[in-house]
């Protein structure tokens, strides 16, 4: 069958995935690949790995898993990132070919969004959320491992479209007509369509789950105004997704239909409209820009506080500029295309509303200062990184101010001016909040700390990466350098300004090494924390051993204070957590399941076959999904007990147990 | 006849389907699955909104909607709705029989509902009204085509249900499921009195 073989050579590896590069990475995985099978077959680790993880349902194992995916997709589109830098470093370059530039700089935006912020949010959502609030797991542990394979099989697709097929190359946003089946064919689109769905639906069933944990789950006497600020980011970022996402998925799913079934929503006959397609996607992607950084609010509330040493200044301040943030993201969606033309008076309208954010974002500034301001402080990375944060986010937040300006950003629209704005908000926010996050809880998640001192190496080149990065920028976008722009002639004044600003992207880069190399240094040798609680923290999460037992709380705590932990330790209580084996019953615990993997498999499965519009595969990837949703349907079996004395023998080996 | 009141007994009791706390959080759970429903269906209704008038060289609203086929699906669905809020009466009061018999009838409105919409739709297409005809046809075939796609799913859940009814009878977690199709099943209701207003009666009047 030579000619079946052909059309498969032809469908599965076209010329654009056959670059020397890319065929060097083909070549590395399969090695890697090789070298990952036989290490796991001699060292016996198949039956671990799966039952310790792939089944898993604990929130704990889930965000490791999240962060170990959030890292790998750092990776990946950071080398995206370095790729783009190097094409533009000098005028009139070829570093590559304009075809793989579009694909490369598509691959960069949605892969930062959708496969490194997300599941780095989520797992720190995973690792910490149900400790703060005093529960045993989060509301629905099995939807949890589902949203987790979702987006991890979601993610997979995404990224074996380089080496199987090619890449999409309609932009992060990918507006059409660019992806429109007439101006784009191949399967590179249809594989960020079905992947973003396949992780979106992952990423709806999150916000359904943490709002719910946060709403039902919280310890007793824990009300709404006694949560730690780091669980009110996260209920307002559930319920942030839960209206956001709806919308992004019936885009893409209409974006899809027109390329495989011939509809035409968006398409430049039968009346199909564009704009609408960018209408729905903002309508998403404006919250989306909050659901990066609430989170990320959260985290710098925890970290100020802890080592300031104080408590949360105007906390309930904080609280009502969370929600005002909240709700005013939804009405500011179209000034991402002010030049739409709507109109005076619509653009009038969303660029006042976009201005409008500036005060509760200022006001929680403020507060961040205040609760420093007479505080100890304690210089450690995750504060270093939150006092970064703060001027590098409002310098962002003033560049944003400036483009909601609708005559400017009429000249400011899709200009490197844009590009430095975005990445100051979130590399000055998302980034730096999801290291410094990473750094705080890391010795609640593995049990030992990150080196301080390789962890200030690492914020150092980031830093200052950073600033020599997206300066130049600014000033490019206001000498007119566009966005997606794939080379330029000398002689534009752009030169001198690029250069430093690719300078910039290797230190950053050279902040990456360090940090990787900061994370398996610590994994190897870094101090162990035996006590639990190494910052002397203040919310409940730091009143349990490092690692969390299974079970979390051996008795579920009650809460009297905003924060507890810290209130209990003043009061010298802590002894008083210390049980007596009596308060010790069985507890209940959600049960593993190979159903999320498979599930997010068959979704894999499907996402693949329609790609390439091989309707056999899609269908037996859909009986799989049909199979998981039965069998979990007529599964009545989903925990087991732990009995007393299993946990009675933990709690005293981690002498935590009176007697 | 006297009803005793819960305040009089002196305690509170909740239905079956909340009485066990982790079902009560899976109760919470659907609604918030149905927030995320309800903004892909705002999603659809607005793309309709918007393409309604951009029929390229197809059929209009006008000339393509006929009322009878319409008519008799809001009537199949709306009954529908009411049937199951029998069935969950009956299993409030634990009789499971009751309960089956009238998701059994729920079942079969949906199904007829279903079935005259796939009738309606296969005219639309052997008329030459496809949503490869306009913008207008691919938006009305998806806000439509959802709906009746949640239908049909529905009623595949509503069989694996007693399938499980029948194995275990009303039980804290099988009370559970059926109250969570309930919601879903009125749900769809609502939706489908908005497409029938937005889309057809709008249709007509324009």
């Amino acid at each position: 069958m030579p000619s079946f073989v052909t059309y498969l050579i032809h469908t599965l590896f076209p010329p654009t995935v056959r670059y020397p590069d890319i065929l060097l990475i083909d070549a590395g995985l399969i090695v890697g690949a090789i070298g990952l099978v036989g290490f796991l077959t001699k060292t016996h680790r198949w039956g671990w790995l799966w039952r310790e993880w792939l089944t898993t349902v604990d929130h704990k194992k889930i965000a490791v898993m999240y962060l170990i995916s959030a890292i790998v997709m750092l990776f990946r589109g950071g080398i995206d990132a370095e790729m783009l830098r190097a094409q533009l470093a000098m005028p009139s370059v070829h570093f590559m070919p304009a075809i793989q530039y579009d694909e490369v700089f598509t691959t960069h935006g949605t892969i930062m969004i959708f496969f490194m912020a997300m599941p780095f949010i989520f797992a720190l959502f995973n690792a910490v959320i149900p400790l703060m609030i005093g529960a045993r797991d989060v509301a629905f542990p099995r939807v949890n491992a589902m949203s987790f394979w979702l987006f991890a099989f979601g993610a997979i697709l995404f990224n074996i479209s380089f080496i199987i097929g090619g890449s999409p190359d309609a932009g992060w946003t990918a507006y059409p007509p660019y992806t429109g089946l007439a101006f784009n064919p191949g399967p590179g689109e249809n594989y960020y369509f079905l992947a973003l769905i396949i992780a979106g639906m992952g990423t709806t069933m999150t916000g359904i789950n943490f709002l719910v944990t946060t709403i039902r789950m919280r310890a007793p006497g824990m009300t709404l105004m006694k949560m730690p600020m780091f669980v009110w980011a996260t209920m307002v970022t559930s319920a942030l997704i839960l209206f956001a996402f709806p919308p992004l998925t019936v885009a893409l799913a209409m974006s899809l239909f027109d390329r495989l079934f011939g509809s035409s929503f968006f398409t430049l006959t039968r009346g199909g409209m564009p704009m609408m397609y960018v209408n729905l996607f903002w309508l998403f992607g404006h919250p989306e820009v909050y659901i990066l950084v609430i989170p990320l609010f959260g985290v710098f509330s925890e970290v100020v506080a802890t080592f300031s040493r104080k408590a949360l200044f105007g906390y309930p301040l904080m609280v009502v500029s969370i929600l005002a943030i909240m709700f005013l993201s939804y009405g500011t969606w179209v000034h991402h295309f002010f030049t739409m033309g709507a109109g005076p008076g619509v653009n009038a309208f969303f660029g006042l509303s976009t201005m409008l954010i500036a005060i509760p974002t200022g006001v929680k500034i403020f507060n961040w200062i205040f609760t420093m301001w007479g505080g100890r402080i304690k210089m450690t990375v995750a504060m270093l990184y939150q006092m970064a944060f703060i001027p590098t986010f409002v310098i962002g937040g003033a560049s944003g101010v400036m483009l909601a300006v609708v005559p400017a950003d009429y000249q400011l629209h899709n200009t490197y001016f844009l590009i430095a704005h975005f990445h100051n908000v979130i590399i000055g926010g998302t980034l730096f909040g999801l290291l410094s996050g990473m750094y705080y809880w890391w010795p609640k998640m593995f049990g030992m700390k990150l080196n301080e001192r390789q962890g200030k190496v690492a914020f150092w080149l980031f830093f200052i990466g950073f600033w020599i990065t997206f300066t130049p920028q600014y000033l490019l976008g206001l000498k007119g350098m566009t966005r997606r722009l794939y080379t330029y002639p000398a002689g534009l004044g752009w030169h001198e300004l690029n250069v430093i600003s690719t300078v910039g992207a290797w230190i950053m880069g050279a902040g990456f090494v360090v940090l990787v190399y900061n994370v398996v240094w610590s994994l190897l040798y870094g101090e162990r924390d035996v006590t639990g609680d190494p910052w002397d923290g203040r919310t409940l999460e730091w009143s349990l051993p490092s690692p969390v037992p299974e079970y979390n709380f051996a008795r579920i705590p009650v809460v009297h204070e905003r924060d507890e932990w810290w209130a209990m330790k003043q009061k010298g209580q802590t002894m008083a957590h210390a049980l007596r084996p009596e308060d010790v019953h069985d507890i209940e615990l959600p049960k593993n399941t190979p159903v999320p993997f498979l599930l997010g498999a068959s979704f894999f499965v499907v996402g693949f076959g329609m790609t390439f519009k091989w309707w056999p595969i899609a269908i037996v990837g859909m009986l799989g999904v049909i199979a998981c949703l039965l069998y979990s349907g007529f599964d009545y079996d989903d925990h087991h007990h732990l009995e007393a004395d299993v946990v009675r023998q933990t709690e005293a080996s981690l002498g935590r147990l009176q007697g | 006849m006297s009803v005793p009141l819960a305040e009089k007994t002196g305690q509170h009791q909740l239905p079956i389907e909340f009485a066990d706390e982790k079902e009560s959080i899976k109760i919470t759970g659907f609604w918030m699955f149905l927030v995320t429903d309800v903004l892909i269906f705002a999603s659809l209704f607005s793309t309709y909104a918007v393409m309604r008038t951009s029929v390229a060289m197809g059929p209009t609203p006008d000339q393509l909607f006929h009322m009878g086929p319409v008519m008799l699906e809001t009537i199949l669905l709306l009954t529908s709705s009411f049937t199951i809020g029998l069935g969950v009466y009956f299993m409030r009061k634990g009789q499971v029989r009751a309960l089956m018999g009238w998701m059994i009838v729920t079942i079969l409105l949906g199904a007829g509902f279903v079935g005259t919409e796939i009738h309606d739709f296969v005219t639309f297409a052997q008329q030459g009204a496809t949503w490869h005809t306009s913008a207008f046809l691919s938006a009305f075939d998806i806000l439509v085509g959802t709906h009746g796609a949640h239908v049909t799913f529905g009623i595949f859940w509503a069989i694996t249900l007693l399938f499980q009814l029948r194995k275990r009878g009303i039980t804290p977690q099988t009370a559970r499921k059926v109250y969570t199709y309930s919601l879903y099943w009125h749900f769809l209701d609502i939706v489908w009195i908005f497409i029938y207003t937005f889309v057809y009666l709008n249709g007509k009047i324009v």
